[in-house]
């Protein structure tokens, strides 16, 4: 099957091959070989090799850390690499800065738009290209927005668009220098479903012109619509090469994940006991245009569970662990209940009194405030739990005590309480972060991404400690995009999909492809 | 009667035209993105330097110049300080006109009660001759003419030159513009010392045209006044040389009516300038659109260059 521009239908499937498939084309327009580029303590590109060709759409697949941008940034000029050779149209070429990509031909369209809110259409584009603003341009920026169905007013101002509308901008700014290769970072990761339909038609007539594009993502089914030719990493390799029209969504999500899949873990039977935590089909606006809105959530906790909630990123993630942590209330208190009341509209520290503690994702600034040392990091989440206050003032005795206990029991490497929380690695910070949470006995932990660019020897000590703290008998909620990890630690698993939850299976009965089936929104799984 | 007012008019003019020079200059300085709350002690040091200038040598060109020059002295060490330096653009503000309310009164100390004789008039042949029409548009000295060329000029820089673009560029978002290779830190030091320079001559024109004489901290809030009008006019020139006649208007009127004896207190006259300012340019920047194209997103913001 392949992806026809039809005029009446928009984008269509057919199985006639396009004419730029049929002919061949002997020299690939960019051969990237062995590119290797390491971080201190990480190797992010591992001899990897790439070939792109003219007027195909070339997928680059793989999960967050897979060193898809690290690669990408070396094509574009971003980064140096290590070792390995990149060859444009045959020749050998060093592009050591993105100019000298641009002058070779390489757009690229960014995930975060670097434009200008107060500037028009016009001046956005005009600055990105050492031009006048001038009616030329104008003239130019039209005619190209008409041509590949990019509706773009040159005299709007930036800040009345939406983000669809921005990212037509740094198209459009691409293709007014004519590129030969476009590179798109995850484009569709903020658009809606329509305008990714009009992304895509857009996309599919370059190709056909003739433009090779070079697409990143991790979303599965995009892939196999829209791309020829796909190039999988995992864990900074090449694993796989594959044409994603021929393999299905599950195939491509194993490619993507590995089969080296942790094998059934020991199952420890852990007594469950009453439901501590339930939500009953939970619905919540996002109060943003492009946040996700939450569909009919319904789930139950019981003590000493861990249930896992898998799903990539942008899935609605956000909004529910805002929602359970109290960041944003309920109409309706009693679609969340904790200990069988109903606390949709308590606030966070009114939920954290209760006993329900939470880890948000972002550690410096959601989870911990950057600027303040670990001793008032504590104070602030655990002055009521660990009953920090003394007269109604802040006892910096317990909670430094308390800080060091953390630190001790935790193994947090820091020079001591006084440590200002932004000076602490992300893997230190999140193990005192834990900890800060655990140690307040929680009768229900909320913790998203745990083990995030965290160290093997971290994100083993953070799994224990949740699982101990679930032996207690608390009731744990998981929320993360590490299959990994969902797989080792949890008793029941489920995937957030565009802000709906599917059915809860049991971890031992469940395997890894089914999961990837679940996150991409299939219920049959 | 004619004559009284276009004596009034004149002497509007004379209140206004060192609003617009010291305000035109700080809306540059804020549309790059940089907030320098000196204006008051730029004006003060331009207003002594060209006194003294003029006082030595006699020469009145002379003397304009040495005003441009020190409140471009004084500008250059905020730029220094705030943006080699990368200190608070509010402190160091502040700290500028303290600085420059000492040491003004410091050098000026000789110079008090001498009186100076002010700037010739430039008479354009004929047209000067002219009833009403010619005392009133054709027989003003050159800073006036100036200050309307200059926020013409400006005008015309912002929006409609390269440069302009690129300097609005790097007051909306300084990463972005480092992000295409824009210079952030070398157009912020034009601006800073365009803006000094500016509020140097609104200080000149003070102490040389409108009370020709040294007197301690004699811009007497002005730097603060030109601010103000930089933000209320929503940082456009067109409306700002609107606000500062506004200013500059009632503030001679309700003097003019003071004198008349109309019985309202005078601390409520006193006030009417700032109030009618406010309300005028307040009613006329409803438009939050227009506050969202012109509002310098990163003002204020030190600028940390990575890579």
């Amino acid at each position: 099957m392949y992806l026809k521009l039809d005029r009446e239908h928009g984008l269509v499937m057919t199985d006639n091959v396009p004419d730029t498939l049929a002919t061949s084309v002997i020299v690939p327009l960019v051969d990237m070989r062995a590119i290797s580029k390491s971080y201190p303590g990480c190797l992010a590109n591992d001899a990897i090799d790439l070939q792109l060709k003219a007027g195909r759409v070339h997928a680059l697949l793989g999960e967050n850390g897979a060193g898809k941008s690290t690669l990408v940034k070396i094509l574009y000029g971003l980064l140096a690499s290590d070792t390995g050779t990149i060859r444009w149209a045959g020749n050998l070429v060093h592009i050591d800065s993105p100019s000298a990509a641009r002058a070779l031909g390489i757009a690229m369209v960014f995930q975060h738009f670097s434009l200008f809110d107060s500037l028009s259409v016009l001046e956005n584009i005009a600055l990105g290209m050492d031009q006048d603003a001038d009616n030329d341009l104008r003239q130019r920026i039209i005619e190209v927005s008409a041509r590949y169905g990019l509706p773009l007013d040159p005299d709007r101002s930036v800040y009345t668009l939406s983000v669809g509308e921005r990212q037509r901008i740094e198209i459009v700014r691409c293709l007014l220098q004519q590129p030969k290769l476009l590179i798109m970072d995850e484009p569709t990761s903020v658009l809606t479903p329509q305008e990714v339909a009009d992304l895509f038609a857009t996309l599919s007539r370059l190709a056909e012109e003739g433009v090779a594009i070079l697409y990143i993502s991790h979303k599965l089914e995009e892939i196999r619509q829209l791309c020829h030719e796909a190039t999988i990493l995992r864990g900074g390799r090449k694993v796989a090469s594959a044409n994603p029209q021929e393999e299905s969504a599950s195939s491509l999500a194993a490619l993507m994940m590995g089969s080296d899949l942790p094998v059934a873990r020991v199952a420890e039977v852990r007594k469950t006991g009453p439901v501590l935590f339930s939500m009953d089909n939970l619905t919540h606006q996002a109060g943003t245009t492009h946040g996700i809105n939450l569909q009919g959530l319904t789930l139950q906790v019981a003590a000493g569970e861990i249930v896992g909630i898998a799903g990539v990123a942008g899935n609605g993630q956000d909004e529910f662990m805002q929602v359970i942590s109290g960041e944003s209330l309920l109409a309706a208190p009693n679609r969340l209940m904790l200990k069988n009341q109903p606390i949709g509209h308590i606030n966070a520290a009114g939920r954290r009194r209760m006993g329900l503690c939470c880890v948000p994702e972002e550690r410096l600034g959601h989870a911990a405030v950057p600027g303040l040392t670990l001793t008032e990091n504590v104070f602030l989440t655990a002055h009521h739990t660990k009953a920090l206050r003394h007269f109604g003032l802040i006892s910096h005795r317990r909670s430094r005590e308390f800080a060091l206990e953390i630190i001790q029991r935790f193994n947090v490497q820091c020079h001591g309480a006084h440590s200002l929380a932004s000076s602490l690695s992300g893997g230190n910070l999140q193990k005192f972060i834990v900890g800060r949470e655990i140690l307040q006995s929680p009768t229900v932990l909320v913790i998203s991404q745990p083990t995030w660019g965290v160290d093997a020897g971290a994100a083993a000590a953070i799994h224990s400690a949740i699982r101990a703290l679930a032996q207690q008998g608390a009731a744990v909620l998981l929320v993360s995009q590490d299959l990994d990890e969902l797989m080792l630690v949890t008793d029941r698993i489920g995937a957030l999909c565009a802000g709906q939850l599917s059915q809860m299976h049991r971890t031992a009965d469940i395997t890894v492809r089914q999961v990837g089936l679940l996150m991409g929104g299939e219920i049959a799984a | 009667m004619n004559e009284t007012l276009i004596l009034t008019v004149l002497t509007i003019i004379t209140a206004a035209t060192p609003l617009v020079y010291a305000a035109i200059g700080e809306l540059v300085v804020e549309r790059s993105g940089v907030l320098n709350l000196g204006v008051e002690g730029m004006m003060l040091s331009g207003a002594v330097c060209s006194f003294a200038t003029a006082h030595y040598t006699g020469s009145a060109s002379l003397g304009i110049l040495a005003g441009m020059l020190a409140g471009m002295l004084m500008a250059l060490l905020f730029a220094f300080l705030t943006l080699t330096l990368q200190s608070s653009q509010v402190a160091t503000g502040l700290a500028l006109t303290l600085f420059g309310i000492g040491l003004t009164a410091l050098i000026g100390q000789p110079l008090v009660g001498i009186a100076f004789g002010g700037l010739p008039s430039l008479d354009v042949p004929y047209l000067s001759q002219l009833p009403v029409v010619g005392p009133l548009l054709f027989s003003h000295d050159i800073l006036v003419y100036g200050s309307f060329a200059l926020v013409a000029a400006v005008a015309w820089f912002l929006n409609r030159s390269r440069a302009g673009l690129i300097l609005r560029s790097i007051g909306d978002s300084h990463d972005a513009a480092h992000a295409l290779g824009l210079r952030v830190i070398r157009v912020r030091y034009l601006a800073t010392l365009f803006g000094g320079a500016c509020a140097g001559i609104g200080g000149t024109y003070l102490s040389m045209v409108y009370t020709p004489m040294w007197v301690e901290n004699m811009s007497a809030g002005r730097g603060w006044i030109a601010l103000a009008l930089v933000v209320f006019s929503i940082w456009q020139p067109g409306r700002l040389l609107l606000g500062a006649y506004l200013f500059g208007g009632i503030s001679i009127l309700q003097l003019h009516a003071q004198a008349l004896g109309i019985n309202v207190p005078a601390q409520l006259m006193s006030m009417l300038p700032y109030v009618t300012t406010i309300l005028v340019l307040v009613l006329i920047s409803r438009d939050r659109g227009r506050i969202q194209r012109n509002a310098p997103a990163s003002i204020g913001q030190s600028f940390h260059p990575t890579t």
